[in-house]
């Protein structure tokens, strides 16, 4: 399942000479599966890295200036004081600490949202992957059209409907539109076709499992790497979700921080209200480490689920 | 799954009304069991409201006068609405500007990583994607904050450098700095889509490759670029789809740059205003079904030529 | 079997909405439940009784009126909701009533909002309360601006009569006179920008609230209206007046390209490259807390006249207090809200730093009195509260203001950043305003 076949590890046993395996590149003669290391392609990527990473560079340096010192100071570098702390301490406390509050918030929407999408794409994507149904066809077609559409057809529809039924301003108008994941859908479809082998779920049947039972003890085991993908990606879209919060919630006890950020950035923007760019600029450090951290640790998983099954050579 | 057609497989062209009942082995119900969890949220979630839309584009409700059912009146005005097309236009620009932009550092920066040739390709591979763990809003502030020709960064270095870059939020710019941070914000996640998909080609290609004595561009363009077609495929669907659908980035920058982005500047944005500043629901509605129709028609067609030369 | 299956389940839903929507539909427009022989023993009554109230506004010095008022009233609860500023606040109000529910009781809506909401009878009419009989508590800009037809639809909050905020520092140090007429500022900006390119009289990008007021002052009213009869000349005198002058300002690149309230703003404010604002009366609160760099070097002088030696002024933003015609709390609603803008809350907002439209504090001593130390020691609200009673009479807002200022920067705005003239972004202005009424089914005129 994880791509753990470089294509490097070895020289092909092709060569007229016999050779032993070699392990590291350097030693190996220039070939296409072990070529030699490039400088230019390195600094060519480089400047694709520096590009990423730049902005980010300007956020964590400008976390550490004061308001005043925001003004003055040139952007890619610090300022005379170094106030991350400090401004940490404010960015939680202010307004009687509601940022620890948008930070639960999003936590809920992303275990409940996030959770239960890849909990719908799993069984949504199995079913596509290994059996066939009558209307099989026509699920995957109409979800990508519906996909299609922009968001803003949905918006207030949705919003109308929802506040009939009592959910607006509620956790429940973000999750219950988060649960669907249309590429996690896909991902899991093309992940369980490749992972699961269909004598495998044969061999189950034939035992005299049920198909639940089926899914739960062969299936679901085989599915973890896609899971963990998908699951990721939807924790991501789920964490940056706006569009639809925006117009979902109106008490900002509920808001996600995204929502949250966006407030205290209008803030300024008000007669008699107060600016707080620094303010906005640290939450918004603090807004996207767990995304990174998450992706940092967990990067085994997604990448093997990504390349989406094994090969079998 | 054999060898040579991608492992990330794009599924075959669907046309639900034309799709024939092909008669199987085990094709029953039981599979209705699992993707109707996914079907009935999905139903309820975009399903009745796209209906409730086509619905409301049918009508038209006054300030002064109610609500009429109008028929297609509402399509007849928005295709002869000036706004209307010119945002369309700045999308479709946007779309043939930004994309294979994107996608083409993405390509290339996943190949550079796949072909074992770089320093640290670990760091370079988590460093680019980190960007898309950024919310929307997040980029477009820092961007925005960045963007500032008096005291943002492109006034500093204006300054530092004696450079007169021009102001990236005046109107003739300001689609080249979205166009900046949609691809900043998704040339990680694009890259790792395709990086993986290239991590699952068979080593036995290569090594036949290097038999033939074909050289490592040669083995880019014939094994590998073919064999990630349907990462290709999807990626760019998607990415069509996003750029059709832009709205969070003006969204946000239009406060700073009220004159350069109007209400009308993405078809998104102009459904948005129309229901939400104007409240023209029914126009609004219709706007945004018309741009789905003509987002999916350009979707479908990027599929079926994608998929055909396959052949 | 397909087919079927997903037309079945397409039209399951459909019909399914169909029906939501159009209860939806028929149960927005709001039914007041005030009834008709409401009157301030009600009122009264109501306070005592006690209940709960849900505000949103997005005014701070409220949270202090709200705690007095509980411990006032001690059997009303009140819920304070920042539901967003501006735009965001009418969308969210027009969402829930068009939805029918989580409609709060009393809501903040600026003055030139205010017709839009008075017209569809989302706010209900607060004469069955006894608003009538506070002619006269309050400016007559703001008083106006709450009035439609016979209705009075909300008690103004604050106001913002226009004054002219400027940086000393500045003026001195390249010997400019500080202008008093309109033309006085044409040349004031033309030596400072002489003097130092840095350094505008003032920045301006396009703002609807900005040019109206000035076109108020200049004694123009573009919109009149008369019922649903509703009347759009952007071409009139005030306006002609109006766009030649600033397209001069334009012309010469005497106006700094920085949007009001962004943080280049707010930065231009403190390090002296924007010299003065023309702006209304409650901006002293937002230079002290965001512009701390400019303690003590900002003063406060009336605003430039049209003509040598008059004395006209404008309203610039504010907002009034509405009670939406679907609340359950009428009564009690407006409880809070002569308690807030015509009681104790008054003075308790003004210790906050608001700046009031009731005539009794703008005239007090104690008020006028006022020595600010962000000012230099300055008494500005001498300057004013002068100008709240130099505010020109008979101005009007459309009764979709609302839209009209969401495209104004796609229509006036393009004079700022191409070679479109004011005058032309003016009448683009007039004509979408126009097609936007007669689509609404109003009867307008030019």
């Amino acid at each position: 399942m994880t791509a753990t076949t470089p294509t490097n590890t070895s020289v092909p046993a092709a060569r007229p000479a016999a050779r032993k395996p070699v392990r590291l590149r350097s030693r190996a003669p220039h070939s296409v599966s072990s070529p030699r290391r490039s400088t230019l392609l390195t600094v060519l990527s480089g400047i694709v890295l520096l590009y990423a990473l730049v902005p980010l560079f300007w956020l964590f340096v400008n976390a550490t200036k004061t308001q005043s010192s925001l003004f003055s100071s040139f952007g890619l570098w610090f300022s005379g004081d170094f106030a991350l702390f400090d401004n940490i301490a404010r960015t939680l406390s202010y307004d009687d600490g509601i940022f620890g509050r948008w930070f639960a918030n999003t936590v809920l929407y992303v275990v409940l949202g996030a959770g239960g999408a890849t909990f719908l794409a799993v069984l949504g994507g199995y079913a596509l992957a290994k059996f066939d149904f009558p209307g099989k066809r026509g699920v995957f077609a109409t979800v990508i059209g519906a996909v299609a559409v922009p968001g803003t057809a949905l918006a207030v529809p949705t919003f109308l409907m929802f506040s009939q039924m009592g959910l607006t301003n509620t956790p429940w108008a973000v999750i219950i539109p988060s649960l669907i994941s249309p590429f996690g859908l896909y991902l899991m479809w093309v992940f369980a076709a490749e992972a699961i082998p269909t004598e495998l779920l044969e061999a189950a049947r034939v035992d005299g499992s049920s198909e639940f039972r089926t899914f739960f003890q062969v299936s679901l085991p085989l599915l973890a790497p896609g899971i963990v993908t998908v699951l990721l990606f939807t924790m991501v879209a789920t964490w940056n979700n706006y569009f639809l919060p925006l117009i979902m919630l109106k008490d900002p006890s509920w808001y996600p921080l995204t929502l949250g950020l966006n407030a205290w950035n209008a803030q300024a923007a008000t007669a008699g209200g107060e600016a707080i760019f620094d303010l906005v600029i640290t939450g918004s450090l603090l807004t996207i480490l767990p995304l990174i951290v998450a992706f940092l640790f967990l990067q085994r998983y997604w990448q093997s689920g990504l390349a989406a099954g094994s090969v079998k050579e | 799954m054999t060898t040579t057609s991608p492992p990330v497989a794009v599924p075959p062209p669907v046309d639900a009304l034309s799709s024939r009942p092909v008669r199987r082995r085990r094709r029953s119900w039981i599979g209705w069991g699992f993707v109707g969890p996914f079907m009935a949220v999905f139903a309820l979630v975009f399903l009745a409201p796209i209906a409730y839309s086509i619905y409301l584009s049918l009508f038209r409700t006054q300030m002064v006068g109610g609500t009429q059912f109008v028929g297609f009146d509402n399509y007849a005005r928005a295709f002869g609405d000036p706004q209307f097309w010119s945002g369309v236009s700045r999308v479709g620009l946007f779309l043939l500007v930004q994309v294979p932009i994107m996608l083409g550092i993405a390509l290339l920066v996943a190949l550079a990583i796949d072909s074992g040739r770089l320093y640290g390709k670990n760091f370079f591979r988590i460093s680019i994607f980190l960007p898309y763990a950024v919310p929307a809003v997040v980029a477009t502030l820092m961007w925005g904050f960045m963007y500032g020709t008096r005291f943002g960064l492109v006034g500093n270095i204006n300054d530092a450098l004696g450079t007169s870059i021009p102001n990236p939020l005046s109107p003739d710019w300001v689609l080249l700095a979205i166009g900046n941070i949609v691809t900043w914000e998704f040339v990680g996640y694009n890259m790792l889509i395709f990086y993986s998909a290239l991590r699952v080609i068979p080593t036995s290609l290569y090594e036949a490759a290097e038999l033939d004595g074909a050289s490592q561009w040669q083995v880019v363009r014939a094994i590998k670029i073919p064999a990630i077609r349907g990462s290709l495929v999807i990626a760019t669907i998607f990415s069509i789809i996003g750029s059709f659908q832009l709205f969070n980035e003006p969204s946000i920058l239009q406060s700073l740059a009220p004159n350069a982005i109007t209400t009308y500047f993405t078809p998104n944005l102009y459904a948005y205003s129309l229901s939400f500043s104007g409240q023209q629901y029914n126009y609004s509605a219709t706007v945004a079904i018309i741009m789905g129709v003509l987002t999916m028609i350009v979707a479908y067609v990027v599929q079926l030529r994608g998929m055909r030369k396959e052949a | 079997m397909s087919i079927r299956t997903t037309r079945a389940l397409r039209a399951i839903a459909a019909t399914g909405v169909v029906a939501l929507g159009l209860a939806a539909c028929s149960s927005g427009g709001g039914n007041d439940a005030g009834g008709d022989a409401s009157s301030a023993d009600d009122v009264a009554a109501a306070l005592e009784e006690g209940g709960t109230l849900t505000v949103w506004a997005w005014e701070p010095t409220l949270t202090d009126v709200v705690s007095d008022f509980e411990t006032e009233y001690p059997n009303v609860d009140v819920e304070l909701v920042n539901a967003g500023t501006g735009n965001d606040q009418y969308t969210a109000l027009q969402n829930a009533i068009a939805a029918g529910k989580g409609v709060p009781d009393v809501a903040q809506v600026e003055y030139y909002a205010l017709p839009q909401f008075a017209l569809s009878d989302a706010v209900a009419d607060l004469s069955a309360y006894g608003a009538a009989d506070l002619d006269g508590t309050f400016t007559p800009g703001p008083w106006n601006a709450v009035q439609q037809g016979e209705g009075i639809y909300g008690l103004p909050m604050d106001s913002g009569p226009m004054a002219l905020f400027y940086n000393e520092e500045v003026f001195t140090e390249h010997g400019v006179e500080v202008p008093t007429t309109w033309d006085g500022f044409v040349e004031a900006a033309r030596a400072l920008h002489e003097a130092d390119p840095d350094v505008y009289i003032t920045n301006d990008t396009g703002d609807a609230g900005f040019t109206t007021s000035l076109i108020w002052q200049a004694g123009g009213q573009p919109f009149q209206v008369e019922g649903t009869d509703v009347t759009v000349d952007l071409a009139d005198a005030g306006s002609t007046q109006f766009a030649q002058t600033w397209q001069t300002l334009i012309d010469e690149d005497l106006l700094a390209p920085v949007s009001s309230w962004s943080d280049e703003w707010y930065q231009g404010l403190g390090n002296g490259t924007i010299a003065t604002l023309a702006i209304g009366a409650w901006m002293p609160a937002n230079l002290e807390s965001g512009v701390p760099d400019g303690a003590g070097k900002w003063r406060v002088a009336p605003l430039p006249q049209w003509e040598d030696g008059a004395s006209a002024s404008a309203e610039n933003g504010g907002s009034a207090l509405s009670v939406p015609a679907a609340s359950q709390n009428q009564a009690l609603a407006y409880g809070f809200l002569e308690y807030a803008n015509a009681g104790d809350g008054v003075q308790t907002r003004i210790d906050g730093g608001a700046f009031p439209a009731t005539t009794a504090e703008l005239e007090s001593d104690e008020f006028q009195g006022y020595e600010s130390e962000y000012f230099g020691g300055q008494k500005i609200n001498e300057v004013l509260a002068q100008s709240a009673a130099d505010v020109v009479e008979g101005w009007s807002y459309l009764p979709f203001q609302v839209y009209a200022n969401s495209i104004f920067n796609d229509t006036v705005g393009q004079a700022y950043v191409s070679s479109t003239t004011l005058a032309e972004g003016l009448q683009a202005w007039q004509d979408a305003s126009v097609t936007y009424g007669t689509d609404q089914g109003f009867t307008v005129n030019e």
